[in-house]
């Protein structure tokens, strides 16, 4: 180290300092880096790896907890119910969602107006959201009194806690997680294209079918994704507005710790974590995927 | 460091690049880059995109590190020290002023790094909007000024604090052609007021022939010739540099003989003779090269005084261009030359398919 | 023609009533002077506003979840705008790694993340204690701060930060002169984000809150288990509003940076 307490950096002999100051510089992006990475490994990433591995090792090193998964009807019927509901819920958000991505792009002046409605309840949080739901569907809620009052049904009927009150909760909060994507696909395409289109004779429909659709389907594909991952994992909604025995894998992974059954609990995320990965992971070549995340970043 | 440099060669620093090497990955961006730059010189630096001139500006300038070789600055080599100690100055492609602060600011920036007291801070920017006639301006922010005047406040700003070498990466780029050439010829003037060695980055042959002490024309990471613009035109040691500066024909030939330093040369079966520094061997094949402005038909009403060459053509292609016409021509053996004719009402304008003698004189061929 | 847009426009706008709609009638029920949730409410007041902010059992939790959201975004922003300015640099095998690690608690469902901070955090005796939200909090809310700067980084010219240094400004000065000014808007973007995800958190803390560290959502989720009387509404009124401010200045300080 002597070479550096040398009065003037020039005086100092080239072999000695260029491999010291390569390395100083090369090393300061880690240096950025590793305190959040120290932080993030210690305070969530150990933590939770160390909880998955409890189904590996509780009570000893053993792989029977995956082994009883194929025979446990409990498990069955909740991985059915929160695939189930996931699918349901992706394809009403892909229904109602790409309507409104259109009306989005497509609207000139009304179009903040649009977005505002769209981001409003996106910021809001999911528990205020599953509030408002319960407020609408219950016994006496705002949906049994017009429905009463338009003489469709005679009595109350029972929608909250019900499978369909999940659907509708999580359709709502999930749906600006695809309308997003696809505006941005549809904001993309060209316009020259659209009325290329028309000038040869397409119908707006034929337009839609060959032109307009085919070009946003990487927007389709992000949204489709991020919404269907997401919906796996939910657990507040259901919790609140779903039926009883209307239970999603979230729901019985909770159940499980309240009970201290660890290596249980842990299969159940390790299951649960491992496809929303292979999801991932499947679709990552899609066009437009890579983006899917930093879109529901807002 | 800037004054301990300071040797008594004038205002400029003198920039020796030695056998400089800069790879990426595993491409040789810069490949063995030797150039001694004078004091108070303009030199730039020109060259197609990826011929490795920006790569060297990069490392003079301190943000890259040469994989080989060394620069030294006044005879002290720079390459272990930090770009904030050089002493530099430097004008960007974009001129990267910062959005943020106003152009006194801006000026003012490497005066408060240097801490300068405010007054003489103030002093010197005034200063140095007068030298780039933006006095006033101080107040506004780049984005509230056109695109000229924000080249002119970089260049005020990296010359506020008295550097002894400017480097300008391809300054005017951005600009369109009229506000380039008015200040071209400012920086020609700002070269002549400072004093200073400027080493000025670009691709454009013709903003380099205009205002160059000396061009170092870059190809492949490597400098195919150095020397004064006069130089590059009219003796270009390299088929590249004839055929990037200006525009040249090329025509294939078999040395013969050499005269002194003439060198003769067979060509489409007629004699050529053209300048030639080395000495070729007899029945080596070589190509000649001379400038289209510099043929002339043969039998027009124009009197050479110098040695002469001739050729045999057929007219293929004849456009009119306002001050010059411009012709196509072949060669029996194919080659195809390019000859431009001032235009005038006395001279009879050529017939495609024609067939014509043309002649130009020894000086203008050259041997590459 | 017209028909078909009429039918396009009123099949939107039924789309956008039903986002809308659940929060409006909160907002509503919120105002409303019946003690039980009954819509439209037979007389307007603010009962509810008095409720919440006449009682201890509401303000407490309130006041934990503000200390610890603003305890978050201080943690987070200084730590994820260091590693922004860092991350795209880092060789290829590391970064990938690190933006990996980082982002994953987007990704990684809710409840596992939850499950396992409370896994390890019981052992150490953190539940109950509002330090052990703050600190999980962290690592939910740092993926906003770190997208958030790094896309401002990425808009930011690399030749700003070369002129700084050829004009004499040490790679200190120049960070604190001229890149720090110029990523702010997004330094602050991700703040605000930070900010809001930890104050609208719920999963984790349902887990590491214990009865020390009630936060607000907390305390929503356990009145919600007995009753819904229309308190709740007015403390929903009242997050939506502050969240619906906060965004809107994120949105406003990135279109501003835009532009």
């Amino acid at each position: 180290m002597s070479e550096i307490t040398q009065p003037s950096p020039v005086a100092v002999s080239l072999g000695a300092v260029r491999p010291l100051l390569l390395n100083w510089r090369r090393h300061v992006p880690l240096l950025l880096v590793a305190p959040l990475l120290i932080y993030m490994l210690v305070l969530y990433a150990l933590p939770v790896l160390a909880m998955l591995l409890r189904s590996l090792n509780d009570p000893t090193w053993t792989l029977s907890h995956y082994a009883a998964l194929f025979e446990d009807v409990v498990f069955a019927k909740t991985f059915w119910i929160t695939f189930n509901t996931s699918i349901t819920v992706t394809l009403g958000c892909l229904i109602l969602g790409y309507p409104v991505a259109m009306g989005l792009v497509r609207a000139k002046t009304m179009a903040p107006f649009i977005l505002v409605i769209i981001l409003l309840p996106f910021w809001t949080s999911v528990l205020v959201r599953s509030y408002a739901w319960m407020v609408l569907l219950g016994r006496h809620g705002l949906v049994n009194e017009g429905l009463i009052a338009l003489g469709m049904i005679d009595r109350p009927i029972r929608i909250l806690n019900t499978p369909l009150a999940t659907q509708i909760a999580m359709i709502h909060i999930l749906l600006p997680y695809m309308i997003l994507p696809i505006a941005n696909a549809l904001r993309q395409i060209d316009p020259s294209l659209i009325r290329a289109a028309s000038g040869l004779g397409a119908t707006p429909f034929m337009t839609f079918r060959q032109v307009i659709l085919p070009l946003s389907m990487s927007g389709v594909a992000a949204g489709t994704l991020l919404t269907f991952v997401l919906a796996l994992g939910f657990y507040i909604t259901p919790a609140m507005v779903g039926g009883p025995r209307d239970i999603t894998l979230s729901m019985l992974i909770a159940q499980q710790v309240d009970q201290l059954n660890w290596g249980y609990a842990a299969t159940l995320s390790a299951v649960l974590l491992a496809t929303a990965l292979a999801i991932l992971a499947a679709a990552r070549h899609l066009p437009g995927v890579g983006n899917a995340f930093k879109t529901s970043m807002r | 460091m800037g004054e301990s440099g300071m040797n008594g060669a004038g205002r400029g620093a003198s920039v020796t690049l030695a056998d400089l090497v800069k790879k990426y990955d595993r491409v040789n961006a810069v490949d063995g880059v030797s150039l001694d730059i004078r004091s108070g010189e303009f030199l730039t630096l020109l060259g197609p995109s990826g011929s490795g001139k920006t790569s060297t500006l990069m490392m003079i300038a301190g943000f890259e590190m040469p994989t080989a070789g060394d620069i030294s600055i006044d005879g002290q080599s720079v390459v272990a020290m930090p770009p904030y100690r050089r002493n530099i100055g430097m004008v960007f492609q974009n001129y990267a002023l910062f959005p943020h602060l106003t152009v006194e600011e801006n000026i003012g920036f490497p005066l408060k790094q240097r801490g300068l007291p405010k007054a003489e801070r103030a002093r010197l920017v005034a200063e140095a909007l007068d030298l780039v006639h933006l006095p006033g301006y101080g107040a506004r922010y780049p984005r509230q000024l056109s695109g000229g005047q924000q080249q002119r406040v970089a260049v005020a700003r990296a010359v506020v604090f008295k550097p002894r070498l400017l480097l300008m990466d391809e300054p005017l780029g951005a600009l369109d052609k009229q506000l380039r050439e008015n200040l071209q010829l400012e920086m020609r003037r700002l070269h002549a007021d400072l004093g200073i060695t400027f080493i000025y980055v670009t691709h454009d042959q013709e903003e380099a022939l205009t205002m160059s002490d000396r061009i170092a024309v870059m190809n492949d990471g490597k400098v195919a010739q150095v020397g004064s613009p006069e130089d590059l035109y009219d003796r270009p040691t390299d088929r590249f540099v004839a055929g990037f500066i200006g525009e040249s024909n090329f025509l294939p030939a078999i040395v013969r003989g050499m005269e002194d330093d003439v060198v003769i040369a067979e060509c489409d079966g007629a004699i050529i003779r053209a300048m030639c520094p080395g000495r070729p061997a007899s029945g080596d094949k070589v190509t000649l090269t001379t400038r289209p402005e510099r043929l002339r038909f043969a039998d027009s009403a124009w009197n050479a005084t110098t040695p002469q060459n001739r050729l045999s053509v057929t007219v293929t292609e004849a456009v009119f261009a306002g001050e010059r016409c411009r012709y196509m021509l072949q060669a029996g053996d194919g080659t195809s030359m390019v000859l431009k004719e001032p235009s005038s009402a006395a001279i009879r304008r050529r017939a495609i398919g024609e067939r014509a003698e043309i002649s130009w004189s020894v000086a203008d061929t050259i041997l590459v | 023609m017209i028909l078909t847009r009429l039918l396009a426009a009123s099949v939107v706008g039924l789309i956008l009533f039903f986002l809308a709609f659940p929060i409006v009638v909160v907002a509503i029920v919120s105002f409303s002077e019946a003690t039980y949730l009954t819509f439209p409410p037979p007389a307007f007041g603010l009962r509810w506003y008095k409720a919440y902010f006449n009682s201890e059992d509401w303000l407490k939790p309130t006041w934990v979840s503000l200390w610890v959201a603003a305890s978050v975004v201080v943690l987070a922003t200084f730590l994820g705008t260091l590693a922004a300015l860092g991350v795209s640099r880092l060789s290829r095998p590391m970064r990938i790694f690190a933006t990996g690690l980082i982002l994953s608690p987007l990704i990684v469902p809710g409840i596992v993340v939850a499950i396992g901070i409370y896994y390890a955090y019981a052992r150490y005796g953190l539940v109950g204690m509002p330090i052990a939200m703050v600190l999980a909090h962290t690592c939910l809310a740092v993926p906003f701060v770190v997208t958030s700067v790094t896309a401002s980084l990425a808009g930011l010219d690399p030749r700003l930060e070369q002129a700084s240094l050829s004009l004499g400004a040490t790679p200190g000065a120049t960070f604190w002169q001229v890149t720090l000014p110029l990523i702010r808007p997004g330094v602050l973007v991700g703040a605000l984000f930070a900010f809001i995800t930890s104050f609208d958190e719920l999963i984790v803390a349902l887990f590491i809150s214990g009865t020390g560290a009630v936060t607000l959502p907390r305390r929503m989720w356990d009145d919600l288990r007995f009753q819904i009387d229309p308190t709740i509404a007015a403390v929903s009124t009242l997050t939506i509003v502050l969240t619906a401010a906060l965004m809107g200045a994120a949105h406003y300080l990135r279109k501003r940076n835009q532009a």
